[in-house]
Order: structure tokens, then sequence, then C-alpha cells
């Protein structure tokens, strides 16, 4: 009994870290149809400036939750200014483009902060359940994660900035007909998404460490949970992500990680030769 | 005869390298030589499957590694190299085909493909990342997980074991390779199957309306690609008698799609001549300690994508078309409008006064 709780806290552990993970690059690619193979890197950096603050003398809470999506979403402005913003409605282009700035930035952070694995310290401890220990911060990424996707729905449904922005996605032309400018919705949209990979980041660091080429772990796996997810944003990284994790977690446990993370890449092999619109694109239509 | 200007310098040029260079180069540079002549070839699989076919393939690599582990297993099972080859070229080729049947007759298209050639790339990088220790062995072939496959046979003279090639045999047997890659792809695309393949990536509705089916072409275009992938992955196995798991890496994909961007997309030149420059460009990066290799190829496939879309080869191709009939000063065809004009100033019979 205590080993299906623990079994059933991995899970939602796995659950919560690629919905964290992918949820910015779903912003992104829902809003604007812009694929960011960079996104890695985006988390890459949250964590970086989650340890520099940290380690600067700064509250880890607060370098984890605020500094993060602060200076990856500063870096996505940029971004989405110099190179993005150039190649809207060139999908492969963009792919391409970002590909390039993924090794870019992996490059000059590798001459910045060095190749090897920099840690922070888990902030906080564990607890038991029955004979196991399970660390209190899975607790803490699950708040995140749920707090990530109440707050969005929260602004895409309830703030005026949210009715624009989904006017956008549905029909960029109407809306700058009614005199909206879709490329400034586009920037702060890339930004947001930025920003929220810098929370991942941030977040995720005192588990696994930073490493300049750690992005690569994370972009695949958050690219096929978008992909496989469909157009609708929350709804669709939230059934993509609940399929993928539990798959993940449960092959894990039944055989070993790799195994596991094979079992994952298979189904959504799978999943996307028979719905190549993504969950989204058969059930659950029309939802954010 | 400008039709047969490619055969001419591409037999020039590959006689050249056979003749000249194994004879003149040291064996350090010779051995950095016949690692971008293996590339090239890779380049040209993915330049075909993708510039002609529109296919974008992410997952190239998986091939290239297939071929390299195909290779290096039937290698050490059967302790000679002229199945192993063929093997090493079948067995992609068939990889290719089955993953094109599950993609193409499930009408997948352009991002879709790319991430179920991704996912399938990272699968065979793990799966062979994690098959360390003894009793992970195909035949008297231990996988060796992340530590790869050292000490594989190289090529011999068919039919002769003992009769291993020496490094400059097997530089010009890789130039050799790389010009009956070349010249057979550009046979191919000057034929009929070339032809519908180049109409498919125009427009793939209006193609199979003229009644092709575009999906069996795409098939064997992809299963081509990966066949030659998958020799390049052969002699990349023979090139160091040894291969590992970097052969699938995401990294390994991502090169290739960066020497066809920079040579010039479209073309069967542009990949190799992206596929030296960038790899050129990459190892003497690498001797300088202040810039990292990462940082130099991430800046040119940016500046490319925004500022050269089309890459080098077409750029100079439009430059050489502009001005090569005024460096040598040839005479100019008299275009359309100094024709009528002419055609004016010649009295009709009949219209003398």
């Amino acid at each position: 009994m205590d080993y299906a709780a623990v079994i059933g806290i991995e899970v939602l552990n796995a659950i919560a870290t690629l919905l964290l993970t992918s949820i910015g690059l779903a912003i992104v690619f829902g809003m604007m149809r812009v694929i960011n193979l960079a996104h890695g890197e985006f988390i890459m950096i949250g964590g970086y400036a989650a340890i520099t603050a940290t380690s600067a003398g700064i509250n880890i809470w607060i370098s984890m939750l605020i500094v993060a999506p602060l200076v990856v979403g500063a870096v996505g402005a940029v971004v989405e200014r110099c190179v993005i913003r150039h190649l809207y409605g060139r999908m492969v282009d963009t792919m391409l483009a970002t590909w390039g700035l993924s090794l870019l930035l992996v490059g000059a952070v590798t001459l910045i902060f060095g190749n090897t694995t920099v840690g922070l310290s888990s902030p906080l401890g564990s607890f038991a359940i029955g004979g196991y220990q399970v660390s209190s911060y899975t607790a803490f990424i699950g708040a995140v994660a749920i707090g990530v996707t109440v707050g969005l729905y929260a602004l895409l449904k309830g703030t005026r900035f949210g009715l624009i922005a989904r006017g956008v996605m549905q029909n960029p032309q109407m809306a700058a007909a009614l005199g909206v400018s879709p490329p400034r919705i586009y920037s702060v949209t890339f930004t947001l998404g930025a920003a929220l990979a810098g929370l991942a980041g941030g977040v995720l660091a005192p588990i696994t460490g930073v490493v300049p080429t750690i992005g690569v772990a994370y972009v695949a796996k958050s690219f096929i949970t978008v992909i496989g997810g469909g157009a609708s944003v929350l709804a669709g990284t939230l059934s993509a992500s609940g399929l993928f994790g539990t798959v993940n977690q449960l092959a894990s446990f039944a055989t070993t990680p790799v195994i596991g993370e094979v079992a994952l890449l298979m189904v959504a092999v799978v999943l996307v030769r028979l719905l190549p619109q993504g969950i989204t694109g058969r059930f659950f239509r029309g939802r954010l | 005869m400008s039709k047969h200007i490619p055969l001419v310098a591409t037999l020039v040029l590959g006689l050249a390298a056979i003749f000249v260079l194994p004879a003149f180069v040291e064996a350090f540079t010779l051995m950095e030589l016949m690692v971008y002549v293996i590339m090239s070839i890779l380049a040209l699989s993915l330049g075909f499957v993708w510039g002609y076919g529109g296919i974008l393939c992410f997952g190239q690599s998986a091939f290239f590694g297939l071929g390299a582990y195909t290779y290096a297993i039937a290698a050490i099972n059967f302790g000679e190299s002229t199945a192993a080859v063929g093997l090493a070229i079948a067995v992609p080729a068939l990889f290719a085909l089955a993953l094109g049947y599950f993609t193409f007759f499930g009408r997948i298209s352009d991002v879709y493909f790319g991430v179920i050639t991704l996912t399938v790339t990272l699968i065979l990088f793990n799966l062979v990342n994690s098959t360390a220790g003894e009793q992970y062995r195909i035949g008297s072939a231990p996988l060796g997980g992340f530590n790869g496959i050292p000490s594989i046979p190289t090529l011999n003279i068919p039919g002769m074991p003992d009769r291993v090639l020496d490094p400059q045999s097997l530089f010009i047997v890789c130039v050799i390779l790389l010009m009956l890659v070349y010249l057979g792809l550009r046979w191919l695309l000057s034929s009929h199957f070339g032809r519908v393949v180049v109409a498919i990536r125009e427009n793939e509705k209006r193609a199979d309306l003229l009644g092709y089916d575009s999906r069996k072409y795409k098939l064997v275009t992809f299963a081509i690609g990966g066949g030659i992938a998958g020799l390049a992955g052969c002699l990349f196995a023979n090139w160091g008698a040894f291969t590992s798991p970097t052969v699938f890496s995401l990294a390994q994909s991502a090169q290739v799609i960066i020497w066809i961007i920079v040579g010039g997309y479209g073309t069967l030149l542009g990949p190799v001549v992206g596929c030296f420059l960038v790899q050129w460009l990459t190892s003497y990066a690498g001797t300088l300690s202040a810039i990292n290799p990462s940082l130099l190829l991430g800046a040119v496939l940016i500046a490319f994508v925004l500022l050269l879309p089309r890459g080098l080869v077409p750029l100079l191709q439009t430059a050489f078309v502009r001005w090569y009939p005024r460096l040598l000063s040839i005479k100019r065809q008299p275009d359309k409008a100094e024709a009528r004009d002419a055609l004016d100033r010649i009295p009709l019979a009949g219209t003398e006064p």
C-alpha cells in the first residue's frame, strides 16, 4: 500500500515536471505556431540564474520563483526582437534558427560558467510514507505546476490581455482590423513562454543540477509533449503530460529508467501517427 | 556541353583527390579529409531527401548510426567486410522503408514527421546507450553500450579477409563512393522518377491529382536516403575502426541540417560544400581557445537562416550566371525586344509602295 502511494507520488511528480517544462513551449506554439528549439536552453539559463542569484545571497525561493523567470523572460524578449520576429509564418525556418540559437546559448553559457555541473541544495526536507522517505520538494513542484496552470487559465480567460491573445490566436487579421497589433501580442506571448521556461529551470535546478548541455534532455520531451497535446495550450499540455508522465514512470518502475524513457517515446510516436493533430485535435476540442 | 560540366568537374576533382592527395598530404590531414568525405556522403543523403524530396528528417543520424552499428556487428561476426557493407546499406534502407510506411501512409507531414524522426533517433540512442554489459551481444559482437564497439575489422579486398585496406586506399574508396553517390543522385534526379519527386515537393496535391501516388514516391526517396546515410555510417565505422552511440545523437542530426542550410537547400553540390566548410570551420574553431565551436556553429546557422536562407551554392550560381558571360565577353543572345525591333526593320514583301 505504501509502495503504491510512493509510485503514485512519483507518477504525479513526473507529470508535474513534464507539464512545467513544456508549458512555455506550448504557449508559444499554440499562440504563434512557432516551435522554439532553444526552449531547453531557456530552461538551462533559468537554472543558472537561480543558482547564481542564490550564491549572490538572494533568498533561494525568490531566486527560483522570481529571478529565474525575469532573467529568462528578458532573454526571450531579446530573442523575439532579433530572430523570431523576422521569421513569422515560416515554421521550418524558425525551427532551424532556434536550433542555431540553442547551440549558440550552449556555447555562450559554457564560456561563462564552464562545462561542469553546478548544484543547488534542495531546500526542503523529506517526509515518510510507511517505510519510504519522500522528498517534500516533490510536493512543491506539484504545487508550482498547479499554480502555473491555474494562473495561465485565469490570465487567458479572465483578463483583457487573455481575451486579445485568444483573439489573435484565432484570427490575427481580424484582430489587426479591430485595432490590435499582433506583433506586440506575439512578443509578449514569447516573453511569457520564455519566462515560464525560466521558472521551470529555476524550480528544477535543485533536483537535476545544471550543466550547459542539459537543455537537450528537456527540449525533445517538451517538443513531443506539445505536439502530442495538439493546438489547445492548457488542455493539450495537461493531457499529454498526464499520459506521457504516467507511461514513463510506470515503465521505469517495472523495468529501468532507460526503458521508461523509450516507452514514453514509443507512445509518442504511436500517438502522433494515430492523432496527427494531437490529443486535443480529437478530444477536448475548442478548449483552452 | 554545359550539361556535362558537373560530370566533368566531378571526375576531375575526384581523380585529383585520388591521385594527388594520398601522395602529398600528411597522414593526419588525410584522415581529417576522409571524415569530410564520409560526412559529405551523409550530407548528400539528407540533401536528396530534404532538398529534393521535401521531407525534413530530423533523424538522419538514425540511419547513419544504424549503418555504423550494422557494419560493426556484421564485420565482427563474419570476419569479412564485403557482406557487412551490403548489410550496412540494406538495414538502414529497410528501416527507412518501415518508418516511411508508418508515417507517409498515415499522411503525416512536415513538423509532425520531424517529431517522429527525432523521437525514433532518441529511442535508438537511449537503447544503444544502455546496452553496456556482457549480456548484450549479437553473435560474437558485444554492443558495449556507451563505450561503443572498439577494434572493428576494417574494409578488406572482397573475398580476401586478410588483405585489409590501408588508410590511403580507404581514402580512395571513400572518394570514389562519394563521386558515385553524387553522380548517381544526379542521374536519378534527371530521370522520370526524380522529376516526379521534385514535382511532389513543389505541390503534393497537384502531383496526386495528376495520378502519381506521392506516398510511394516519398517512401522510395526516404529509403534511398536511408541507404546512403547507412553507407556513410559504415565508412565512418571503418575510419576509426570504432563506433559509439554518439553516431545516433541529436547533435549529429543537427550538423547535417546545418551543412545543408549553409551549402544550399535544393542542390547536390551545396550539402558537400557546406559539409566541408562547416567541418573545417569547426575544427579551426576547436584550435582557438577563445571561441567555443558550438557558439560559432549556432551563430553561423542563425546568420544563414536570417540572411542567406538559400545557402552559398545557389547564391554563387546566380552570381556566376550573371557575371560569367561578361567575364568571358561572350556575345549575348539578343533578347526578345531586340529581336522584335530587328524584325520590324525588315521590310515585308508587298508593303513597298
